[in-house]
């Protein structure tokens, strides 16, 4: 994509020679990335204010070839997080779009639903902690049912914005040509709705990821989050780096699926 | 309508009786778009339907889709009443109306689809229209891919596929950069000139207005109103060259006249 568009601020020789450049290695991103790492062992040599206790990044990354990279407990703790991620955001796709949808199209369910909806939807996930731990009677059932909130709320007023947003143009045609509601629905509405739905679904995996690693600190055994939140009570901070730095490879892993995923559901949007 | 009365006869004759509608809106004044407006639209006719923005225009165009209901009066097609939308008045928007998601070859299929017919033929319909549009090789593109003088010529495949009885252009080449307007035009006066497909066109440009019409219906302001009919007499087939004729200079002052009467009183 970047590729295709030339910066008019570049002189069009250099953009040309840089074309034949592959691959083109960004020198700016890389020096920068470098720099922090040096940055960062530095203030721990140095012993800078507030790092007397926190690993440097050459001992973290021994500490996580040494401890973490063959064992299974660690590999364990990504399947468990991503498990329960995967749980609590598919469940709330799976009600999420129906409830946006219904809201969108029938009056009557929104008069009745929306206001109930709109009172819990404040509530930060992470508020539902306690009462969902006393609610399901296993705690992997609570926590997943906290993944499950922090995605359902923005899933599914996406949706219901993304049915309100349609072109009334879009429907009257396929009326006129002859379509039926169920036609309508499926062959409009639906796919009409489609970018909303992505938008939620960027939207919800980042929040369940935030809210997954908060729960598991505070009501699991298990997990990325409680890998990092021992790493800390047992005053092992090199444990506590390769947990943060884990969950933010997790996350970003999500996103890039999430992504292909969204690619995979709007053909219409790529290639251009 | 029997085999023998569409031969004889193009269909596609509209007529309005007394119609009038009121757009109300909580909080805000109460607009009357249209106030006992009628008129009749031959069949097998371009009839351009002419006046400054906002006169109600597009209000009419919508009820002769069947999109909106008058509070009063009547519209009829045939001698028929309309009653909803249907595939024998078919519109093209101010904006493209193309489903995004939609190949433009599925675009082109939908109604034939929607009316449960043969997928086969409906595609092979659609092939020949995108030929004579020039979209034969866009037929999988999406919308998006295409340029707006194309959506546009989609569009218009879109409904001839339908076999429409008469074609309702709410201002379609708005928007569109002058050559591919001047273009779209050219390709709409042939279709019509090779169909005689009963038309009403709306647009708020005079050349446009006079290039393309057997007729023109000037509207007033709001409540729209046809003031004045205007007979296009220019000859068909007709080319850009026409604009350049003494006719047309007449036909111009003419519409002219009639879109600022009553209007001496204001500065410009």
């Amino acid at each position: 994509m970047e590729n295709a568009t030339v910066d008019p601020l570049v002189p069009a020789r250099a953009a040309k020679r840089r074309s034949w450049k592959l691959p083109r290695l960004d020198w700016r991103g890389t020096a920068a990335v470098a720099g922090f790492f040096l940055a960062w062992q530095l203030a721990v040599i140095l012993a800078l204010p507030g790092f007397d206790e926190i690993p440097g990044p050459w001992e973290v990354l021994n500490t996580f070839v040494g401890e973490f990279l063959f064992s299974a407990d660690y590999w364990a703790s990504w399947a468990v997080s991503f498990q329960r991620v995967f749980l609590g955001f598919l469940i709330a796709q799976v009600i999420g779009i129906p409830l946006g949808l219904f809201f969108g199209i029938n009056a009557t369910l929104r008069s009745l639903v929306f206001p109930v909806f709109e009172m819990m939807r404040p509530i930060p996930p992470l508020a539902w902690v306690p009462l969902s731990i006393l609610f399901w009677p296993t705690n992997e059932s609570s926590i997943i049912f906290i993944t499950f909130i922090g995605a359902f709320f923005i899933i599914t007023i996406n949706v219901f914005e993304g049915v309100r947003s349609i072109r009334p143009e879009h429907v009257w045609l396929a009326r006129s040509l002859g379509a039926g509601t169920f036609r309508i629905f499926r062959k409009i509405m639906l796919p009409a709705v489609i970018p909303s739905i992505a938008v939620g679904m960027t939207l919800g995996i980042a929040v369940t990821w935030n809210v997954v690693i908060a729960a598991e600190m505070i009501a699991s055994d298990s997990g990325l989050g409680r890998l990092t939140w021992e790493g800390y009570v047992s005053s092992t901070p090199t444990v506590v780096v390769v947990g943060m730095i884990s969950i933010g490879i997790a996350g970003y892993l999500s996103t890039v699926i999430v992504d292909w995923i969204e690619r995979k559901m709007m053909p219409w949007k790529a290639g251009r | 309508m029997t085999e023998a009365a569409t031969e004889t006869k193009l269909p596609g004759s509209l007529s309005g009786q007394g119609v009038s509608k009121t757009y109300r809106q909580k909080g805000e004044e109460p607009h009357t778009a249209l106030a006992d407006l009628s008129f009749e639209f031959p069949a097998a006719t371009l009839n351009v339907v002419m006046g400054t923005s906002g006169c109600g225009k597009s209000t009419l165009a919508q009820m002769l889709a069947g999109y909106l209901k008058p509070d009063e009066g009547t519209l009829t097609i045939d001698g028929a009443p309309i009653e909803g939308p249907g595939p024998e008045r078919l519109m093209v928007f101010q904006e493209s109306t193309l489903w995004p998601w939609m190949t433009v070859q599925d675009n082109v299929i939908f109604g034939p689809l929607s009316r449960g017919e043969n997928k086969a033929q409906a595609i092979a319909a659609a092939a020949e229209l995108l030929v004579r549009f020039g979209l034969i090789e866009f037929r999988d593109r999406y919308p998006a891919q295409l340029s707006g003088g194309m959506m546009r010529r989609a569009e218009i495949a879109q409904a001839l596929i339908n076999q429409p009885k008469v074609m309702i252009l709410d201002e379609p080449f708005r928007g569109l950069d002058v050559m591919t307007r001047e273009l779209m035009q050219e390709y709409y006066v042939r279709l019509f000139e090779d169909t005689h497909l009963s038309t009403v066109f709306i647009t708020a440009e005079l050349e446009e207005a006079i290039f393309l019409a057997d007729r023109i219906y000037i509207m007033s302001d709001a409540p729209g109103r046809i003031v004045k009919t205007l007979e296009v007499d220019l000859p068909r087939p007709r080319d850009v060259s026409c604009l350049t004729t003494r006719r047309y200079a007449e036909l111009e002052q003419e519409a002219l006249d009639a879109l600022y009467a009553g209007r001496d009183d204001m500065d410009f």
